[in-house]
């Protein structure tokens, strides 16, 4: 179902390396904006799963990024970039279970390898361009209709 | 299955205070990493867990998990049980560990989120 909205609502948030405290603190403002949307629920739940992975890669392994969503009547587009070490390997970062987070991160429930698996897994289009030494960026779109 | 009759199953403690006992609990997962919870979850399941981080409650708000046990009678610090209190996720501890609690609801009925 197309929303009714006239013009696309956007949003944006910035996310700190490190700060595990306020950890999935951006994916649960985008979770209130969609539910005062009237967005359905599993829409709801698979878009804050892709965004909560995402902000957790930057969290664990990015000094800093940012978080930014456009929502139209027909989709929600997200794109999370981060001034990081960037990723080598992409295909290989991509494969479920792939890991390089450390102990102290696994410690704390994160590090299974299956946060990239779970972006692609809960959006309709997902894309993913990464430089090393400059960056990561995360394209997502899901489709409302 | 009730979130009472997983309560008196677990011989479980409630840690937030007020709940209610009619909420319907369809399945569970048992799990301390939590893209894994992510990734295998459905809607209006139970977590099992020996972790008490914050990220296990937002993890329970966007996975749409209703409630959160915790094994060998684990109390999480009070910001944590207060984040779950604002979400409205039930918090319960229990003595048993993982593999009891979780065979205990499973031998009650309560089916695995993953379905096998
Ligand atoms: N934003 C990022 N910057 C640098 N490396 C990343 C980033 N996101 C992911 N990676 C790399 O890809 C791997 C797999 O990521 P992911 O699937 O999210 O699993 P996990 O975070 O559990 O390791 C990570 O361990 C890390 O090596
Ligand atoms: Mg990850």
């Amino acid at each position: 179902m197309a929303l009714d909205i006239e013009n696309p609502i956007e949003g944006s948030f910035q996310i700190i390396g490190g700060n595990f405290d306020n950890a999935g603190e951006a994916s649960s403002q985008l979770k209130n904006r969609l539910l005062e949307l009237n967005v359905n629920d599993d829409i709801i739940r698979r878009a804050t799963i892709a965004t909560f992975e995402a902000e957790m890669n930057v969290i664990i392994y990015a000094a800093a990024g940012r978080l930014n969503f456009v929502i139209t009547p027909t989709q929600i587009q997200i794109r999370i970039e981060d001034m990081g070490p960037g990723i080598e390997n992409i295909e290989q970062a991509m494969t479920e279970g792939y890991s390089t987070a450390p102990e102290w991160v696994r410690a704390m429930g994160w590090g299974a390898g299956m946060g990239l698996p779970n972006m692609k897994k809960n959006s309709d289009v997902f894309k993913i361009d990464s430089v090393i030494g400059e960056g990561t960026t995360i394209e997502m779109t899901l489709n409302l209709t | 299955m009730t979130l009472g009759e997983i309560i008196d199953i677990l011989d479980a403690t409630v840690i937030t205070d007020s709940v209610d006992l009619s909420i319907n609990i369809r399945s569970g997962c048992s799990a301390d990493m939590m893209s894994t919870v992510m990734y295998y979850h459905t809607a209006d399941s139970l977590l099992i867990t020996g972790l008490s981080q914050p990220s296990v409650i937002r993890t329970a708000e966007i996975a749409g998990i209703k409630t959160i046990v915790f094994v060998l009678d684990k109390i999480p610090d009070e910001n944590i049980i207060e984040l779950a209190r604002q979400k409205n996720i039930p918090l319960l501890r229990t003595s048993f560990c993982m593999y009891t609690a979780s065979g205990r609801l499973f031998q009650a009925g309560l089916p695995s989120c993953l379905g096998k």
